[in-house]
């Protein structure tokens, strides 16, 4: 089975060796995905493999037979945004714009594994469904980095899109 | 038609609080935001170009010492591998900034480690990364000095010796001497340096991830020996810089010199620890301050000196010492910066170079006199604010730090109680505040831009001015609509492109009063083209919504163009205003921190900014800058070191993992104040 992006189905590639977000960049062309480390240390590379947030920098492409994936470009466009992109714009959740896609990608997911009750490290009674706090998103975020320091203005991003949401 | 300006006096005619299209401040989002949210923008590494080869640097694992030779047979039997470049141009370090030469090239001469060596070009990345893993190089490895407190120092010149410091410590109300260290820091821009360089035969074309594109263009011609007439270098998108892309860096030339080599395009890609191990470090710091106070908690003496380090042969020391010159008064002053010759990368500009490391320890200082003093630490500030520069007697220029410390601590809701430590405790955490005072010394550079009203009433703003997400495509498109009279999404901001009219570049806080300026003088050169063909004075002109108004009449821009377009190169040059006044931006930083009780773990809770930076030009953008500086605090104070092997001299922390810059959730919500200010002689825009 071929591995799909944005739903485009592509070959693997011949050489096991090209890591899933080489392939995106490389053979995909679709260069919204950043390569920041390669070492899954800032998550300028996250993707959404079958909806769930991965670095796609940690793994291969070849492993990927037959999964669905989702990179920024197939989040939103430049004439139809998702709401999470346009509240990145508003809220000006970037200066650079190297990390961005990964910021998106990640807090997408991050919203879903929200709404499915998934705690996390800020999360005070894990048997309670996690509340929507500034701690959880920043505790949940804390894997994409950014250095130009927009994360007060990316939660605030994060927070209007959620709020409108859950 | 070039419009030129030369900045000999302040320019208070505050042309832009007299316009009225009424863009120029405005939070408005950036244009080309919705490119960075789509992963639509291009940055330096992701250009489709055909037949496009793969170049990975090899590095040396030794600090000193000369390859003696490199083994190209131990790689040629590899899949995919075309080269081996061993080039003599090949370069082994990275420009400094506004360096406008080559860097040191002879790459065989290794001076720390971690050092490129040689560049492995194959067909695919995963092939050249393999085969520089697996080529064979000899070298001899020499005695390298890795502690700059263990060899001999020179002393950088510049350095301020006024009166008898020794005297005024001795006859002082109350004094500290204390000594600091801080540690080396990375810039560690998100997007690793990174270059595609296309040779034709003629003219060497490079996407190359740099914050400075009119030295680097010479930087890099001058490295290939070609003229730079023969090179064009295209950075529209830089990844963030924070000072670590203001030189030409070793993957640009290496692209450069296996492009012409090899008659194909290369792209050369740093990996994350080749940034860290190769481009620019902040020097760790030795610091000595002395401050002596009266009974009036007047300084009488100010000593600040510090130890830095740096590569053989570099001219760049950390300006330490750089606001100590001006901040605050005291007679006898002693300030000087030695410098320590030592194999560690080199070390160059990291964002805020000087102040990040020199004003931390001058406030600690100055909290520790205020306290012996028994004097608020807000107070002990606003009484030391000089009323001329101390050494040299020049006057300030519009100066807004008392502003911004009163500001501050009102927004804050600063406690001017007593100040003893351990007062106040939640659970197992301590929680204390604290203030610091802030300075960025003012710069700006020659710098043109090419203003274009197009025939069909639109505008278009070209400058090789980089964004490297500063805001400089928000910023320059709202001067030129605010001038001609139109939304900032009529105004098309074409930068980053050595065809383009040259200005300064981003760096030292230096672009956007510069290449700002020079957007503002093509302007107002199309405003008098404009009162002309209406046969008025372009002070009687009023241009609003692509309408002109004067005397009454009004006529569409469109109309008055008549299918004519109007285009002026804006030529901003620095003048007497330089010597003339002692112009910096201001700041004031407060802060509530939790220490924890057991552990140690200190946690930054919030965090309140007050910023004079002259007139504002967008304050969304503006906003973000700070917030960004405040962030940088957390991790200058808290978690960012740079660790060295003592034995081998290798950094030991040489990624994201390892060297812990913050991260979301060490970030609180933070106040940012701008406060008022419009500095005619920082800039003919009052921007700085």
């Amino acid at each position: 089975m071929p591995l799909s992006i944005n739903k485009q189905s592509y070959s693997l590639p011949a050489d096991p060796r090209v890591s899933l977000l080489d392939f995106i960049r490389g053979q995909a062309a679709l260069t919204g995905t950043k390569k920041g480390c390669d070492h899954g240390q800032c998550g300028a590379c996250t993707v959404l493999v079958n909806g769930v947030r991965i670095n796609s920098c940690l793994t291969l492409a070849v492993m990927h037979d037959g999964d669905e994936i989702t990179t920024i470009e197939g989040l939103g466009s430049v004439d139809d945004p998702s709401d999470l992109q346009r509240a990145f714009v508003e809220h000006d959740g970037y200066q650079c714009g190297y990390c961005t896609p990964g910021q998106i990608c990640s807090a997408t997911a991050m919203l879903e594994e929200i709404k499915a009750g998934w705690p996390s490290d800020a999360t005070g009674d894990i048997n309670e469904k996690p509340a929507l706090t500034d701690e959880e998103i920043r505790e949940r975020m804390s894997g994409n980095l950014c250095r130009c320091g927009a994360y007060p203005n990316i939660v605030a991003a994060i927070r209007e899109v959620a709020e409108a949401e859950l | 038609m070039t419009a030129h300006f030369k900045h000999d006096k302040p320019d208070t005619r505050n042309v832009l609080d007299h316009t009225v299209q009424g863009i120029i401040g405005e939070p408005l989002t950036r244009p080309e935001g919705i490119l960075k949210v789509t992963g639509t923008a291009t940055y330096s590494a992701e250009y489709e170009v055909g037949e496009c080869l793969e170049g990975v640097l090899v590095t040396a694992p030794f600090a000193k010492g000369q390859v003696t030779s490199i083994d190209e047979s131990s790689v040629t039997g590899m899949p995919g591998v075309i080269k081996v470049i061993t080039d003599r141009r090949l370069a082994a370090r990275a420009a400094q900034g506004t360096a406008n030469e080559a860097p040191k090239q002879d790459v065989c001469d290794v001076h720390y480690w971690g050092q490129p060596i040689a560049l492995m070009v194959a067909e695919t990345f995963e092939q050249a990364r393999d085969a520089a893993k697996h080529l064979k190089f000899y070298f001899t490895a020499e005695e390298a000095a890795f502690n700059p407190s263990a060899v001999e120092t020179e002393t950088k010149g510049g350095a301020t010796k006024q009166g008898d410091l020794a005297h005024a410590m001795k006859e002082a109300h109350s004094s500290v001497d204390l000594n600091y260290t801080t540690e080396g820091h990375a810039s560690a821009a998100m997007e690793p340096h990174a270059s595609i360089a296309q040779w034709d035969g003629e003219t060497l074309t490079v996407h190359a991830s740099l914050q400075m594109l009119n030295y680097n263009i010479t930087e890099l011609a001058d490295a290939m020996g070609l003229e730079e007439s023969k090179v064009r270098l295209l950075s529209p998108f830089v990844g963030g810089g924070f000072g670590s892309k203001l030189g030409v860096s070793q993957d640009v030339i290496a692209a450069s010199v296996a492009a012409m080599e090899l008659g194909r395009p290369v792209r050369v890609v740093m990996s994350r620890q080749q940034v860290f191990q190769a481009i620019m470090r902040r020097s760790e710091t030795t610091q000595r301050l002395r401050l002596a106070v009266d009974a009036e908690g007047q300084l009488t003496g100010f000593g600040h000196e510090a130890l830095v380090s740096n590569l053989p042969g570099e001219d760049f020391a950390e300006p330490v010492t750089q606001s100590s010159a001006f901040l605050y008064g005291g007679e006898n002053r002693l300030l000087q910066i030695e410098v320590a010759r030592i194999n560690r990368m080199t070390a160059g500009s990291v964002r805020a170079p000087g102040e990040a490391v020199g004003m931390p320890t001058l406030e600690a200082a100055m909290d520790e006199l205020a306290e012996k003093a028994g004097i608020d630490p807000v107070e002990f500030r606003l009484r030391n604010i000089p009323d001329v520069h101390p050494s040299e007697g020049t006057p300030f220029s519009s100066r807004k730090l008392a502003e911004c410390l009163e500001q501050g601590a009102s927004q804050f809701g600063w406690d001017k109680g007593p100040r003893t430590p351990r007062t106040r405790r939640e659970g197992e955490w301590w929680i204390g505040t604290g203030v610091a005072s802030a300075a960025r010394v003012h710069n700006v550079g020659e710098a043109k831009a090419r203003v274009t009203l197009q025939a069909d009433g639109t505008a278009l703003v070209q400058t090789d001015m980089t964004d490297i997400g500063t805001g400089t495509y928000a910023i320059l498109g709202q001067i030129a609509g605010e001038m001609l009279g139109m939304n900032r999404d009529d105004v098309l901001v074409e930068l980053g492109d050595t065809r383009l009219p040259r200005g300064p570049g981003s760096g030292g806080s230096w672009g956007a009063a510069s290449s700002g300026s020079a957007v503002f003088i093509a302007c107002e050169a199309i405003c008098e083209e404009i009162a002309s063909l209406l046969d008025t004075q372009k002070d009687g002109l009023t241009l609003k919504d692509g309408t002109a108004s004067w005397n009454g009449q009004t006529r569409p821009l469109k109309d008055i163009l008549g299918g004519r377009p109007i285009a002026k190169l804006g030529h901003y040059e620095p003048g007497d205003i330089e010597d003339d006044y002692a112009a910096s931006s201001y700041g004031a930083f407060f802060v509530e921190v939790a220490v924890n009780d057991w552990t140690g773990e200190t946690r930054v809770r919030r965090m309140t900014g007050a910023f004079g930076i002259g007139r504002v030009l967008n304050a969304r953008t503006a906003r973000s800058q700070c917030l960004g500086g405040m962030v940088w605090c957390i991790g200058s104070a808290l978690t960012e070191s740079r660790l060295f092997d003592p034995t081998d001299g290798h950094l030991v922390n040489c990624d994201l993992a390892e060297y812990h810059v913050p991260v979301h959730r060490d970030v609180p919500d933070m106040d940012v104040i701008l406060v008022h200010e419009r500095d005619g002689a920082a800039s003919p825009i009052q921007a700085k």
